[in-house]
Order: C-alpha cells, then structure tokens, then sequence
C-alpha cells in the first residue's frame, strides 16, 4: 500500500499552511491539557445523552461514539472545489432519479444497465410515472469524500436515502468551541451552526402545492431504539418540529395528520428517517410496526413531501456508483469535478477475472452493504477471509464491486500514544431544495481511530472529529 | 403537541413522584425497624412498607416472608417488579428520551444523570448506610428534576401536562398511605394503641415529608385526627388530596383555556376538588376513613383515565 498523504504534514514533513496555527498551539501546549480535554468530552458527551447504539450487542445498547480533539482542517480552496463538485454531483443524482423513475433516457441511451435498474431491489415500481414536489427526490445528501494526495478527492460512496451524522457535525463543533476557546481564537472557522435553519428553509421550501404558505413540517423516526435516534431528536429539536413515530401519524381521505392533543393536525413534509421497506405497511413490508398504513396513497395524491423521496436507493447503489461519472456527464454535459474512485464491476467477466486474480490488494464491497459491513480488505486479510470472498464472487459476482485499496489521507489523531496520523473521510451534507443547494462548510469527520485501519465506521470502532473550513 | 409527546410527559413525572414515594416509605420503614418493639408494637413494618407501596400481592407471588431484605429488594432493586424505585428511574428515562425535545437541558440532565448514576448502586447496597444514601438520593433527584421543571420549562401544556401527572401520582400516593394506616387515625375519644402509635403517626407523617408542618400549623402534640386533617383537606399541605387537586384543577384549566376547549378532565377535577372542599373532618370520619379513601382513589384513577381519553390518545 502506498506511503498515506498527511493533511497536516503532507508528504514530506512539513506542515500545511492549513495547519500552521494548530501546529504552533500544540507546540505552547502545556502536557496533560490535551489528555484532560479529551475526558472532559467524554463526560459532556455522555452527560448531553449522544449516544448511538450498535445493532447486536445486547449487553451495552448506548454507547458513545470516540470523539478527537484535534480538528481536521481545510482551506478554503480545497472546500470551494469539493463545493461545487457536491452540488453538481447531487444535482445530477436528482435528474437521474426522476428519470429512472419516468422517461428513462438514461437507459435508453445506454449509459446504465436495465438490470441494474429493475433487478434491484431498491427499485421502486409504486414511483413509475410519479412526480414529487417540485421534481426534488434527494433533499439531504450525504457524500463520502476520501482523499489521496494534496489535490485528489474521490467520492466513495452516496449516501442518497437517510444519511446520517449531522448531528456529530454540530454537537463536535460545540464542544469543541467549550473546550478550546484559545484554539478557536487563533483561527477563523467557518461556522456549521446554520445547518438546522438551512434544513428548515430546504424542507419548507418543497412543501406540496396544497399545503398552506406555512407548510407543517415533521420529523419521523422509527423510534428510541434506533441506532440514530439521539440525532432524530436533537434535530427535531433545532429544527423545532415535532419528532413523530408511525403511529403518531393517521391517514384521512387523501392527507396525512399527526394525533394532537388538539386533536388531529395535518401534515404536509415528512423529513423521514425510516426506509423505503418500512414506510407504509401497505405498500411495503407488511410487518413493518414503523409505518403509517396508506402513507403511500397520501404521496401518490400530490399531498405530501417526503424527504428524501421514496426509491432514491437506485442513486447511492454501491453498483450504480460506478456509472456516476457518466450519469454526471449525461444529464449536465459537464466533466465531474469530484472523481470516483476506480471501480471493477464484477458483473462483468473482464472485471471479475481482474478482481478474482488480484483479490490481495482490492478492497471489495457487497453492492448492499453498508456500515463497513459485508466488506473485504484484501491488504488486511488472511488467506481463509480472502478465499471466503473468492468463493462467494465466483457465486454472485453482481452482489460484488472492488477497489484499488486507497492510501487514505491522514489527520493528526489524540489516541493512546499521543499524537498520531490515523486515516479520515468526510461526509459533507448537501441539501437540496426547491430554490437553491445549501452546503454548510465542513461535514462529519470520520477516523479510523486503530493504527492502520481504513474502517471508519462508527459500528467498527471508528471515531469522529470537529471539520474546519479555514477563512484563508 | 403530539398525543405521544404529552403521555410521555406526564409519565415521566409520574414515574419519578412514585419513585420518590417509594424512597420515603423505605427510609420511614428504617427507622420504624430501629425503635425497640415496646415504642412501635409487633407489626411487620416491612409488610406495611408493601402495602403502602401497593404491591402486596405480587410481593408474596414471589417471597413468603417480608423480611427487610426481601422488601428493600423487591421495592427498591428488583427488575420484576414494574414500580421498584430501579424500574420508575429506567421508564421515567426512558420517557424523557423520547421527548427529549420537550423537555429542557436541565430536567434531561438531571433525568438521565440519576439513570446512569444508578447503574453505580448496582443489584443492591452492600450495607444500610449505603442503602439510606441510595433513598436520599433518589429523594434528591426527584427534587432535582421538579426544582429543575419549575426553573427552566415554559410555562405551555408540555409543562401543564407534566404537573397533571405529578399531581395525580402524589395524591394517589398519600391516599395510599393513608389507606394502609386509617385504622390508627380513628376519631378522637376512640380507644387507639396509645403512645405506641406515636412513631407510626410520625413515621405517616415523615414520608409525606409533614413532620415538621404538622408542628407549624397546629401546634399540637401528634393527634390522629390532625394529621388525617393535615393530608386530607389542609391546602397549605403541598402532599395533601386538597393540596394536589387545587393544583389539578388550575393545570386541567390552564389546558382547557390554551385550547380553547373543555371537556371530561376539567370537569371531574373540578367535581373531586369541590367535593374535598366540602367535606369536614368529623363527617368523613362518621361515614368512614377507609371508605372516604377507598372512593378517593377510585375517584383521582378516573381523572387519569379521563386525561387519557381527552389527551393522550
């Protein structure tokens, strides 16, 4: 595996212009203060209740995610440029979405396979022909950006359905700002806090044609047992509307409502953190404790938003993902500013043939995995794990996609014996309205907190970090 | 607001009302246990501490002695048990986690401070100085969370409705107590067990938290019929029945008056208070303590169950 490129120190031991003021305040910083700081995060952390929980361990349900205290650091220009390569690329996404789901140019023209398409179970046929309010399906995105050297960003993956990890973004930012004060005052951060206003103004602003000049707007979750609940609530909370669970929400006639203690309210946009799949038992899975039964009615009738739409899965597919540049190219007729990350696709026998011959040195994902799960890093795995893989490729090479294994930047990360590089991504969250495209500057840092790991997953021990975007 | 929302509210002070109810009636137990038979009588006061907690039944499903450890167990630690002082922190958080955007960052904190805080006691005290700490400080965090409510909510139905449930309990609370010990707060000129019943008046009156009042607003030694008086209609009493529906009837009215609208609730509070208000001590005494009592309950069950119906659904 290639020699990582440091964010703070690049690749030849000196340190970024980015990263000048941090460089020189760890320098005057007095020993022990960074260790102190660390607890005192923890403790906030704890006390606030930011928890998330991880799916299969029965003994701890809450636990709390790792958080650093050393901030990543961008420039300005390193963000202006992932700026406008989010927004074209969500912008894209959008189109493709409402194509796939009406004239379907894109297949036609050859660009993505059918199969791709309608073979996955993603696909949602109940949107064939449909239109949404004001032609928006993905209202909140969530880009994976990784990046390889100075100037190289690669979108790893799309995350067009319910992302999450906004909540980390805020609250890190918080903290942060309570724990360094003289960190903050050697430096002109731009600010994140805006994020739930530009949520709001996102959300409103798709509200159906027969909602009122001040649509209702609600956010459902599929309660406190989720992974993600702390987020659903804390943003409710910011946002100032109401945090609903299915059965708080009654279909009537051709409108959904929300049971008050005034009696039943209606509802215009669902900002909704439930899947597709458990959405409207009666569309969906039937099982589905969840949902609202007849939702699906509401939102065929013009009625009612639901951010992000229904049947966005077709765009964040780790499949499709490998179409993106060409999607990009064939909607805007623009060259993608952000790159994908070299993509074999196994359902492909050249592809698989590469893939099968050199699984050592390929990461490979399963085309519905997500969390790190259903993942193999050929570099880090022994010859069982590889040939376990191997056997499961050569049965259902379409399940599977493989990547070169990427030399992940580094950020300097507080761990047990100090300070030390440790692999990042980034997640910054794009939302779209029926306006305009609002970007707060930064996003969720993720970092794989053990030494050498690439797996940032908060489910695999990876951890978080404050994302600054510096004023020059 | 959500239907949801306000039930989970008004459970969550519920819960922690009970929880401290709970906390008192051990702690009254305690000393009652520590005073030689000739002041308190032969009663198992472990098996009062049950009844009062109104859960004898299914206490002796699973112990046949109420012996003090099987009590502070089961009342306070014991997972089986859906109302021990373990299980009211645990729901009482986890209402509040569902409502977290009600409630303010005070009350959280102190709601989901005492539940990791409790995880500290473990299954149980490894001694009775660690046990009182443990009852003092589920009294704290009661405390806590209404000093921290009163302080820092808004005064709107979110609040309202968390008084509704704080009320409800705490008059069910102190009917049940009185429920359990009518028999020693017969009328006067009635023969009683004399100076015996002393420290179980004091004991009534320390896990309502009345000791000292009794002693402001009467000026007497300890007498039956005042301290039934005390709990019963006197509504400087902040634990007493006249006291918790003076403060029911104004929260079901403000309700009523933010929504523009009145219903069942308002008007059974109001029924029940007025009811109180009529009533003199001699009289309830002629018709019988322990009916008067028994039809309370009934009576403070229904306005829950009318608050339900108009609300919570």
């Amino acid at each position: 595996m290639a020699f990582a490129f440091d964010e703070m120190k690049g690749t030849n031991g000196h340190v970024r212009p980015a990263y000048a003021g941090l460089d020189q305040w760890l320098h005057d910083l007095p020993p022990d203060v960074l260790d102190r700081r660390r607890r005192e995060a923890e403790l906030l952390f704890r006390r606030i209740g930011i928890t998330f929980a991880v799916y299969g361990e029965a003994e701890s349900t809450e636990r709390l995610i790792p958080f650093d205290v050393l901030p990543r650091i961008l420039a300005l220009a390193e963000w202006n440029t992932l700026r406008a390569g989010l927004e074209q690329r969500v912008k894209a996404i959008n189109l493709y979405i409402k194509d796939i789901y009406g004239r379907r140019e894109v297949l036609r023209a050859g660009i993505v396979p059918e199969d791709l398409v309608f073979q996955n179970p993603v696909f949602r046929p109940e949107m064939n022909g449909m239109s949404v309010p004001h032609d928006v399906y993905v209202h909140i995105a969530g880009i994976d950006i990784v990046r390889v050297d100075a100037d190289t960003f690669y979108v790893l993956e799309d995350n067009v359905r319910t992302p999450s990890g906004v909540s980390y973004m805020l609250e890190n930012r918080e903290i942060m700002m309570r724990l360094f004060p003289e960190l903050f005052a050697r430096h002109r951060v731009a600010p994140v806090e805006n994020y739930p206003d530009e949520l709001l103004a996102t959300l409103k602003s798709v509200a159906p044609p027969s909602a009122s000049s001040d649509p209702t707007v609600v956010l459902l979750t599929p309660g406190i047992y989720n992974s993600a609940y702390y987020e659903h609530s804390f943003l409710a909370d910011k946002l100032g509307v109401e945090l609903v669970e299915g059965r708080d929400v009654v279909v009537r006639g051709q409108h959904a409502y929300m049971r008050t203690t005034e009696g039943l309210k209606r509802i215009d946009v669902i900002y909704r953190r439930v899947d597709d799949d458990f959405l409207d038992p009666l569309a969906f899975r039937p099982d589905s404790a969840l949902g609202i039964p007849g939702l699906m009615t509401v939102y065929q009738a013009g009625n009612l938003t639901l951010a992000n739409a229904v049947g966005t899965g077709i765009a964040d597919d780790k499949a499709v993902y490998s179409y993106m540049p060409e999607i990009v190219k064939f909607y805007l007729a623009q060259e993608p500013i952000l790159k994908n990350v070299p993509t074999w696709r196994c359902r492909e026998a050249e592809h698989l043939a590469y893939v099968l011959d050199n699984l050592e040195q390929l990461v490979v994902k399963e085309v519905h995995g997500s969390g790190g799960y259903g993942m193999m890093v050929g570099p880090k795995s022994d010859r069982a794990t590889i040939e376990a893989f191997r056997a499961k490729l050569k049965s259902r090479p379409e399940n599977f996609i493989a990547q070169p294994t990427l030399a992940l930047s580094t950020c300097p990360t507080f761990v047990e014996e100090g300070i030390a590089p440790r692999h990042v991504d980034l997640r910054p969250f794009v939302l779209t309205g029926r306006d305009r495209t609002r970007i707060v500057p930064g996003g969720l840092t993720r970092v794989a907190l053990k030494n050498g790991s690439l797996v940032v997953n908060s489910s695999q021990g990876g951890g978080t970090k404050d994302t600054w975007v510096l004023d020059a | 607001m959500l239907s949801r929302t306000a039930d989970n509210l008004y459970w969550l002070a519920r819960y922690v009302e009970r929880a401290e109810y709970l906390a008192r009636i051990l702690e009254a137990s305690m000393r009652l246990t520590a005073l030689p038979l000739a002041y308190v009588g032969s009663t198992n006061e472990w098996e009062t501490a049950v009844a009062t907690a109104g859960c004898r039944k299914s206490f002796f499903a699973r112990y046949n002695e109420a012996s003090e450890e099987n009590v502070t167990e089961y009342l306070a630690f014991s997972i089986e048990n859906p109302s021990s002082i373990r299980n009211c922190i645990e729901i009482a958080r986890q209402n509040a986690r569902a409502v977290r955007t009600a409630l303010t960052i005070e009350t959280w904190e102190t709601i989901n401070g005492a539940w990791i805080e409790l995880r500290r006691f473990g299954n149980g005290p490894s001694s009775r100085e660690e046990f009182l700490r443990f009852l003092h400080w589920v009294q704290e965090t009661s405390l806590r969370f209404d000093g921290s409510a009163y302080r820092t909510m808004l005064r709107n139905d979110a609040y309202w409705f968390s008084r509704l449930g704080l009320y409800i309990e705490r008059a069910d609370n102190t009917a049940r107590i009185l429920d359990v010990k009518y028999h020693m707060l017969l009328p006067a000129g009635e023969p009683v067990g004399g100076p015996l019943d002393y420290y179980q008046w004091a004991a009534i009156l320390r896990t309502v938290s009345a000791l000292t009042a009794y002693h402001w607003v009467y000026r007497e030694n300890l007498k039956p019929w005042l301290i039934a008086d005390l709990l019963i209609l006197n509504e400087q009493m902040p634990r007493s029945l006249a006291s918790c529906y003076a403060n029911l009837v104004r929260f079901c009215d403000l309700i009523a008056a933010a929504y523009g609208r009145q219903g069942h609730a308002q008007r059974k509070a109001r029924a029940i208070r007025t009811r109180l208000q009529n009533s003199r001590m001699d009289e309830i005494f002629q018709a019988g303590l322990h009916e008067f009592i028994t039809e309370f309950i009934a009576d403070n069950n229904a306005l829950g169950a009318a608050v339900n119906s108009q609300y919570l659904m």
